[in-house]
């Protein structure tokens, strides 16, 4: 008789510990870091350390805010044209992945069943090889006498090297590559549960497969579409690597400012601030992402 | 007519994305072969790079302690993301449910520069405050094992929500403590996701430049920021033979993972088929 109550203690207990760890995990990790990067970017450089935001030297404790990173960010325009130029570069990232991805994703889930576990694994495999040196693979490629150059030039299609690197092609170039499995996997993910009948219905009704298309396909892959946008749009917004090795001086990227803030300038709280209007601009997209999922989720069950 | 154009249309549609994603291994490969000091121009087969990166004590040093991230990062996302996929799976409604999903899917969308800064900020606060830990090896894998974790959560909530919870529940009529439950039941089906969440965060973590730098220490160099430095200062043929190497090494670790997946599902369903079948007779 009272083996139940007992029973029911331990899977509590349990039930705590299974939800505990994770919990302290990412509040250890994830929640407190960007509170002090939050704090932090209140505060400012007093030498070599960061000053005090509690102020103890009157006797009682005041509060010190500090928000001249913020306002320097707000009146330099490096600063609003670096956020400008990210928002864009993403944005245009974004558009091509799905201009690319969504048709490949549509024409992998129609490819005959047996195919496509190979398709799939063709898709991951770059995933799986190092990015960096993926990155690095293009720079052999797009430089002014890089493989491409070089070929087309041998085959006598130009006579001058093409200006392929070091600007915003070879950006995009580089953005696209590395994202588009973000793009294609969910939306493939989404398109391979949609149910046929639905465009055969259509059919039988007399819609053009051009129209079925637009009225059925996409509004139903709405949530594959959301969630891989937004899997590329956000790292794409702090992407550092890709402009870093890719990029020219035209190509300003945020990710980059922020490094040489930490890095080059040792400014902390500047670094700070740069990272909190970075959060804010992706917050919105976030939630957006959080959602989509939530829903492709509920779709599943 | 038209569904046979449309059909051409569509293949050399997912031909052109196959050979855009390709292109530039398989440079990697084929120039890591060239004679050349310069990268980009053939001048005939050798295999001098590969002899110049058996002497190059400074990739090899830092190879290895890539290698040791990449497995203890990997063990520990493992642990913390089934953790973490069984609290947002399984209990799916406590208080702060929300918060934790949330919180979990941070770290794969957030941009590598924000997580590295943020997680380095925490880690000097704690310093001050502590006096440890030192920014090293350890700061790395802690940092790792986040990104780590956050990824594994997702394959291993993959894998639990096909799961047949019945079987849980068969187990726990039958007697079975929780914790056996788990250890008898639930984890012999979810050892593949767990194995497959293992070699994924193996290679992110082996792939990690920007969060590295940010957490590692003076003497602590892993594999991808000597790349990385190498390859902001230019083309350099070493990079190709590394790339090589490692290109080779994951192309048979994921082909062989997935024969082996294949193979597990195969014989589960076998299995399920047999015990379903058991249960007629």
């Amino acid at each position: 008789m009272n083996k139940l109550p007992q029973f029911a203690r331990k899977l509590f207990s349990g039930h705590k510990l299974v939800i505990g760890i994770p919990y302290a995990w990412f509040a250890l990790l994830v929640a407190i870091p960007i509170l002090i990067v939050l704090k932090i970017s209140l505060s400012e450089m007093e030498m070599t350390s960061i000053s005090k935001m509690i102020d103890w030297s009157h006797g009682w404790p005041t509060l010190k805010l500090n928000f001249a990173s913020y306002q320097f960010i707000a009146s330099d325009t490096l600063y609003v044209k670096t956020y400008i130029s990210s928002l864009k570069y993403a944005i245009i990232t974004t558009i091509l992945c799905l201009a690319i991805g969504y048709p490949f994703a549509y024409f992998m889930a129609r490819s005959p069943k047996h195919l496509q576990p190979m398709l799939l694994m063709l898709i991951m495999l770059p995933f799986w090889t190092s990015f960096l040196l993926r990155i690095y693979a293009w720079k052999t490629l797009l430089v002014s006498n890089g493989v491409i150059n070089n070929i087309l030039m041998s085959l006598g299609i130009i006579d001058a090297p093409l200006a392929m690197m070091n600007n915003s092609f070879s950006l995009l170039v580089g953005m696209v590559y590395s994202y588009l499995p973000f793009m294609i996997l969910p939306l493939y993910a989404n398109l391979s549960k949609l149910d046929i009948r639905y465009l055969e219905a259509a059919a039988d009704l007399g819609t053009s497969p051009f129209k079925a298309f637009w009225l059925i396909t996409v509004p139903l892959s709405k949530a594959g579409i959301i969630a891989g946008s937004m899997l590329v749009f956000i790292p794409a917004v702090g992407e550092f690597v890709i402009p870093e090795l890719l990029g020219g001086p035209s190509t300003l990227m945020i990710g980059r400012v922020l490094w040489d803030e930490f890095f080059s300038n040792n400014d902390w709280p500047m670094a700070a601030s740069v990272a909190v209007v970075m959060i804010l601009l992706i917050l919105v997209p976030m939630a957006m992402f959080n959602k989509a999922e939530a829903e492709q989720v509920e779709g599943k069950a | 007519m038209n569904h046979s154009s449309s059909r051409i249309f569509a293949r050399s549609w997912m031909i052109a994305v196959y050979v855009f994603l390709y292109l530039p291994i398989i440079t990697l490969v084929v120039f890591s072969f060239n004679d050349s000091k310069l990268v980009t121009v053939w001048s005939h087969a050798s295999t001098r790079w590969y002899s110049a990166l058996l002497n190059d004590s400074d990739l090899i040093s830092a190879v290895f302690l890539s290698l040791k991230i990449a497995f203890l990062s990997a063990l520990m996302s493992v642990f913390f993301g089934t953790f973490t996929a069984f609290a947002l799976h399984r209990y799916n409604s406590f208080r702060g449910r929300t918060l934790l999903s949330s919180m979990a899917s941070t770290p794969l969308v957030m941009p590598d520069v924000i997580v590295g800064l943020s997680l380095l900020l925490m880690l000097v606060s704690v310093q001050n405050w502590l006096g440890f830990p030192e920014r090293g090896l350890f700061t790395i894998l802690l940092g790792h094992a986040l990104l780590g974790t956050a990824y594994a959560a997702v394959v291993v909530t993959s894998r639990l929500r096909e799961m047949d919870s019945r079987l849980d529940e068969a187990a726990m009529d039958l007697g079975c403590k929780p914790l056996q439950v788990f250890t008898l039941v639930t984890l012999p089906l979810l050892l593949p996701a767990l194995v497959s969440a293992f070699l994924l965060t193996f290679t992110l973590s082996f792939d990690d430049v920007v969060l590295s730098s940010f957490l590692s220490g003076p003497g602590y160099s892993t594999m991808p920021m000597v790349i990385f430095s190498r390859a902001r200062l230019g083309l350099n043929p070493t990079i190709n033979a590394v790339a090589t190497v490692t290109i080779v090494v994951v192309t048979v670790a994921v082909v062989a993972s997935s024969f082996y997946q294949s193979h597990q599902e195969r014989k589960r369903k076998r299995e399920m088929a047999l015990a379903y079948s058991d249960k007629n007779v």
